[in-house]
């Protein structure tokens, strides 16, 4: 009697879970041996898991909220036909997953995974490799892209696509991602209130990050390092970026950041180290720059015209060739209290301020600017000498242009 | 010649000069070394210092030196000797001595300081090779204008001339010719202006390898084509190496039609 009772129980919980959410599982030797099969027999809320296994699959469309699992990363393998998973449809989460091999088009962006007009998708600790785009989410919201690695293989910038895009969506979380050898590592375009934290975006072949008309977006914690341009910020208003590093953008028009258009932002606390130009920065008005490391550049600061009411307070600037070029004489600029590796003042009164103002901006980097062939006498005798009498008594570089509060101390913080 | 050599260089190294030359160049280092605590840095400031001060001490102490030596060396000119001998033996007496200096007295801190574990070994080895370039060659130089000038005052000048020369107003007139003709594409000048003066060529060679390079390739393929490569190091060398042979050979030829 007992035991009839709890098999009729458990038999009506069994079905009710499998009503709910069922669990279908996928390898090669199992009856469904195929991640499409699998998305087909699903229902709404079920959830698959992929063993391991090598899939040759393409174009999966996930129209139903399904959680799709990879066991010990199971690869699914596009073999170079076309887009691998798209996903339309909410709620849905992506885990675990090896993607190879997606198709290049010049008239479709093919994806290694896209979301399309989506909300609260999980899209985590996957691994793409061989790819044209890796993952892009287009006019979708509310999702997070976590723990991902990308490796690209792009060798030319015009037949390579980007690590991870996003393009019309807002309040997208991306963490913890580590992006190599695409064309832009993370790129957004008219994304707002987005979170990028902890990510790793290297050795790409143009930007690190790419931002175009996004707002409101924070940028934290992340490392940009080797980018063949460094990192773009443009036609955006209120983005905060923090603690981030900025690292050995050598090259001809490289860049730790590049700030075009940007207005009311903050960027604290970040270090940029061995580029050719720390930031870039133009037509960018009212920007808080604190706390920032400025090491072993070529120029820490390019300011390349039409900046208003930037503040440049209590920054390191560390052994930078030039630490600051302008091209004009037209200063509205503030910069107080930083540190100046190349400041020779004295502080008599022992306060840690320095007594005599600090000028930033040489002689020889506005030559420079100029004819940037003059290069080549950097560190030359002759040149010192020009910008000592610079110093004395501008003429050429903006003569408001000073610190009036150089620290004598390197500033922590 | 070897004899002459070594006469010069003994007599040399027993001159107080050479020993105020190698502690300054011991103090400089140690100062660098231990108030910096950046090996790079110190790389850095090294450089400024030798590229001015490396050419100065040699013309100047190159001309002082065949003018107090001259009756000595009227003595071994009435000896069996071969002048090209007698000459280059001084010149390399002195050349040499000087290098000594200039080497023992950097490097010494340097290796105290545990260079060979760092990775500025490198950068190192570079500045005290163009060290040695730039000791030979303004040493032939100021022997050039000595043997050209029986007047000790003139000598001088023109020992002193020349270091401002190459050292300041080259750069200034370069500079100038670059920005006159900036219209133009300038990396094949500047390239040349750079090739035909030793300082300038030193001053490019080491900052390659420390800030310059990256900067470099902000201005054009040439200078990175040029720079980037190791092609650019050796035909660096070679012009080095032109600059020490030139006046070299000029001194033979010279010495060989001086009348004493």
């Amino acid at each position: 009697m007992l035991s009839k009772r709890l098999f009729f129980f458990l038999s009506i919980v069994c079905s009710t879970m499998q009503n709910q959410a069922q669990t279908i599982q996928v390898c090669e030797s199992c009856s469904v041996s195929s991640l499409k099969d699998a998305v087909n027999q699903a229902k709404a809320f079920d959830t698959i898991i992929v063993q391991k296994g090598t899939y040759k699959e393409y174009n999966i469309l996930i129209n139903k909220p399904l959680t799709i699992i990879g066991k010990d990363y199971p690869v699914i393998d596009g073999e170079l036909k076309g887009e691998i998973i798209t996903i339309i449809s909410d709620d849905v989460t992506v885990d675990g997953l090896f993607i190879i091999n997606v198709g290049t088009s010049y008239t479709e962006d093919y994806a290694a995974i896209r979301v399309r007009k989506s909300k609260n998708f999980v899209i985590k600790n996957l691994v793409l490799e061989k790819l044209f785009f890796g993952i892009y989410i287009e006019k979708s919201h509310h999702g997070k892209v976590f723990h991902n690695k990308v490796i690209g293989d792009a060798i030319e910038e015009y037949n390579s696509g980007n690590g991870i895009q996003l393009w019309y969506s807002h309040h997208i979380e991306i963490e913890n991602n580590y992006v190599e050898h695409v064309r832009d590592g993370i790129y957004l375009e008219f994304s707002d209130d987005c979170l990028i934290r902890n990510n790793v975006s290297a050795l790409n072949l143009r930007y690190g990050l790419h931002f175009m008309f996004s707002n409101d977006d924070i940028y934290q914690d992340n490392t940009f390092e080797n980018n063949g341009a460094g990192v773009a910020v443009m036609f955006s208003k209120n983005i905060k970026m923090l603690n981030n590093t900025f690292k050995e953008n050598w090259g001809t028009a490289s860049y730790g950041m590049l700030l075009k258009e940007i207005n009311d932002a903050e960027i604290i606390g970040n270090t940029f180290e061995e580029n050719t130009i720390g930031i870039n920065v133009e037509g960018s008005n009212r920007i808080i720059y604190k706390h920032n490391n400025f090491k072993h550049n070529g120029w820490a600061i390019k300011v390349r015209g039409a900046c208003y009411a930037n503040q440049f307070t209590e920054n390191n600037f560390l052994y930078n060739s030039f630490d600051l070029a302008y091209n004009s004489k037209i200063n509205d600029n503030v910069f107080d209290g930083n540190y100046w590796s190349n400041y020779t003042g004295y502080d008599l009164d022992k306060d840690g301020v320095g007594d005599v103002p600090y000028r930033p901006v040489k002689l020889f980097s506005y030559i420079v600017n100029r004819t940037p062939e003059t290069i080549i006498l950097l560190r030359s005798m002759f040149i010192d000498i020009i910008d000592f009498s610079e110093k004395v008594s501008p003429v050429f570089t903006p003569d408001n242009l000073l610190d009036n509060n150089p620290l004598i101390k390197k500033v922590t913080w | 010649m070897l004899k002459i050599l070594k006469y010069s260089f003994f007599d040399l190294m027993r001159s107080r000069w050479s020993y105020v030359y190698f502690a300054f160049y011991l103090l400089l280092g140690t100062v660098l070394l231990f108030l910096n605590n950046d090996l790079s840095k110190a790389v850095i400031t090294l450089m400024n210092v030798i590229i001015v001060l490396v050419p100065l001490i040699g013309t100047i102490f190159g001309v002082m030196y065949y003018y107090n030596s001259k009756e000595f060396t009227e003595l071994l000119l009435a000896q069996p000797l071969k002048r090209s001998s007698i000459f280059l033996g001084q010149y390399l007496g002195v050349a040499l001595s000087l290098s000594m200096s200039l080497i023992l007295g950097l490097g010494t801190p340097f290796v105290f300081y545990g260079l060979f574990e760092s990775s500025a070994i490198w950068d190192f080895s570079l500045l005290l090779v163009t060290g040695t370039f730039l000791t030979l060659i303004f040493t032939a130089l100021a022997f050039n204008i000595a043997l050209s000038n029986e007047n000790k005052i003139k000598g001088f000048g023109y020992a002193i001339l020349l270091w401002l020369f190459l050292a300041i107003i080259y750069d200034g007139l370069f500079l100038m010719t670059l920005i006159f003709f900036e219209e133009y594409p300038l990396d094949k000048l500047s390239l040349v202006g750079t090739m035909l003066n030793p300082i300038d060529l030193s001053r490019t060679l080491i900052l390659l390898k420390l800030d310059i390079s990256a900067l470099l390739g902000y201005t054009g393929a040439v200078f990175k084509q040029f720079f980037g490569t190791s092609f650019g190091l050796i035909v660096s060398f070679v012009m080095l190496t032109v600059w020490v042979v030139l006046p070299v050979l000029r001194i033979l030829f010279k010495s060989k039609r001086k009348d004493f």
